[in-house]
């Protein structure tokens, strides 16, 4: 057989394009791993020469002075646990609803389909709603507010999860607790989020995740308090809002303590999803 | 397969509950519904002063004058379009590039790391990715890029048009590229799920006939997927359309109308967080709340698109 020069040349030419391609990906591969380090890079660089007890013993300092983030961390917590009650409630009994009686319903598309709108809408429309809704008509920006804004971004996450959960539940479980005579209320509640728990921890774990980073739905919610206050009528500190501020002030030392805080939130919410994922992953293993 | 319901002849204490916790479910249920009826009526009702005020002409002026009560939304709106537009652009490349090498190259070793960075990436609060932005990559963008290419592009030309801006790397472009990083492993997550679920025989057919990897990849499975993947890609630009915080911190903040890709920009998002606190008289909250209400319609589109796509493909 003769030796074809333009087949090896094609079959050369196709091995390269391949070459280059898996080059290609691994590269865009790369970038994103090596954006991440950076960024994990630079929080630590710049956030963990700062952080020391005062900065939870001691509240927001004004310019040039020493101080810590205590009430903004504790305003954070506040809110976010707040929130995260009413979101919790409010989502599993949702969640609940479309998986358990919303079958075939037409309406439970309808809702499903909302509560798809919800999760993706810009969190600052939140805000603005929750302005609307409770700061104009009660003359003030309150704690309270931005709580209800934290619900409302986090509701449409747990909605979301608990479905999802529910409906991997088999109907062999559902079937054998009605068989011995449970109410449907009762096999739902006793039984089927009793097997879901993992992963009903895992979507509040998600929601609450989401909210602790969130910014744009306390600006002109719970707006901000330099002063420590737990009222929940009163205007209240939290993290996000304060490294917004002081990362973008003049002060060097506001600005150290905005990385500091800006450390300290990437941890709290990075080990919030890697806990939550390791809990879903667990459950699908047992 | 359904449940039937079973009827149970007990006490109807029993039934009574099971009606109970039915109507608690379903009121929670309306509670989710109540709550995006509210959003866009709060919006409507806040914004139509301005709206009514100022007429078509709020989209197409790109006047905003605090002080003489003017208000265009042109700056904004196109800004906030041409950041997301650009952030998609550069993210889709990279992550279709994420997705195949996870489906396709990737050791199984090393898979678990990279989703798992791949998901760390999404869950870093866009605070964060803001004064990253801020503080890192402005300022080695201005140095390494812009300053250079200042030296290097004549000012008349198109590129140096492109090019015009203060080179303090806070512009339309930088973020775009930190919206970029944000929306990537949205897109990649769902890129990926989408080519795992191309069927294997499909995939193995055309390793058989001799295909390399690369033709695999680029003419049976990218097509395979290609409605479904369009949908991936709204998804992300919904994320990007709407993302505040991170763009608040990097884009500069100016109204004008954007000229250059290094020009310092606003969009929607930035603009409502910027100056919503402080708006003093009503006209300027209704039109910010209109502006807030333009958003939810765009990015309430590009959702429905997705679904659309998406939704098509499993059918």
């Amino acid at each position: 057989m003769r030796f074809d020069r333009r087949l090896f040349d094609r079959h050369a030419r196709r091995k390269l394009v391949n070459y280059g391609f898996v080059g290609l990906t691994m590269a865009a591969t790369a970038v994103a791993v090596i954006a991440l380090l950076l960024i994990l890079w630079s929080l630590l660089a710049n956030g963990l020469g700062g952080v020391g007890l005062h900065i939870f013993t001691m509240d927001q300092p004004p310019p040039e002075m020493p101080g810590g983030l205590r009430n903004a961390i504790l305003g954070s917590l506040e809110m976010c646990v707040i929130g995260m009650v009413m979101a919790v409630v409010t989502g599993i009994l949702a969640g609940t609803w479309l998986a358990e009686y919303g079958e075939g319903k037409r309406l439970a598309e309808v809702v499903r389909f909302l509560n798809d709108v919800l999760l993706s809408a810009p969190s600052i429309l939140i805000g603005l709603f929750v302005y609307e809704l409770l700061v104009r008509p009660l003359h003030g920006f309150s704690a309270g507010a931005g709580a209800v804004a934290l619900a409302f971004v986090a509701t449409p996450v747990v909605t979301r999860t608990t479905e999802d959960i529910l409906r991997l539940q088999s109907n062999q479980l559902r079937e054998a607790g009605m068989a011995i005579g449970a109410g449907k209320s009762y096999v739902i509640r006793a039984i089927i989020w009793r097997a879901s728990r993992p992963g009903l921890v895992t979507g509040a774990l998600l929601g609450f995740a989401r909210i602790s980073g969130e910014t744009a739905p306390l600006l002109f919610t719970s707006l901000g308090n330099p002063n420590m206050s737990f009222a929940l009528t009163q205007p209240m500190g939290a993290l996000p809002t304060t490294i917004y501020q002081f990362a973008l002030s003049a002060f060097d030392d506001w600005r150290a303590l905005a990385w500091v805080g800006a450390l300290l939130i990437a941890m709290t919410v990075l080990a919030a999803n890697i806990i939550g994922r390791a809990l879903a992953r667990g459950s699908h293993h047992s | 397969m359904t449940v039937e319901p079973i009827e149970v002849a007990g006490p109807s204490r029993a039934a009574r509950q099971d009606a109970f916790f039915q109507a608690i479910c379903f009121s929670a249920a309306m509670v989710l519904m109540a709550t995006l009826a509210g959003l866009i009526i709060a919006l409507v009702i806040g914004g139509w002063p301005a709206l009514a005020h100022f007429g078509p002409k709020f989209f197409i002026s790109a006047a905003w004058d605090p002080v003489a009560e003017d208000y265009g939304a042109a700056g904004p709106i196109v800004g906030t379009l041409v950041t997301a537009g650009l952030a998609m652009a550069m993210a889709l490349p990279l992550a279709v590039g994420i997705a195949v090498f996870l489906v396709e190259f990737c050791p199984s070793v090393l898979a678990k790391y990279v989703s798992m960075a791949v998901e760390l990436l999404a869950g870093i609060p866009s605070i964060v990715y803001g004064m990253w932005g801020l503080f890192v990559l402005a300022p080695w963008f201005a140095l390494h890029v812009q300053l250079p290419l200042f030296y290097v592009v004549d000012p008349d030309s198109f590129l140096g048009h492109l090019f015009e801006g203060i080179p303090n790397g806070a512009n339309i472009f930088t973020a775009a590229m930190i919206l970029a990083i944000m929306v990537l492993p949205y897109i990649a997550t769902v890129l990926r799920e989408l080519l795992l679920s191309v069927p294997p025989h499909v995939r193995e057919a055309a390793y058989g006939m001799g295909c390399t990897p690369y033709e695999v990849v680029s003419r049976i499975m990218l097509p395979y997927i290609r409605r479904s993947a369009i949908g991936a890609v709204m998804l992300g630009l919904g994320r990007a359309l709407g993302e505040t915080m991170a763009v608040t911190f990097i884009i500069g903040n100016s109204h004008d109308f954007p000229r250059s890709l290094f020009a310092s920009g606003s969009t929607i998002s930035s603009t409502i967080a910027n100056e919503f606190a402080e708006a003093s008289s009503d006209l300027h909250v209704s039109a910010l709340l209109a502006l807030g209400l333009v958003l939810f319609v765009i990015t309430f589109a590009a959702l429905v698109g997705a679904r659309l796509l998406i939704g098509q493909e499993k059918a």
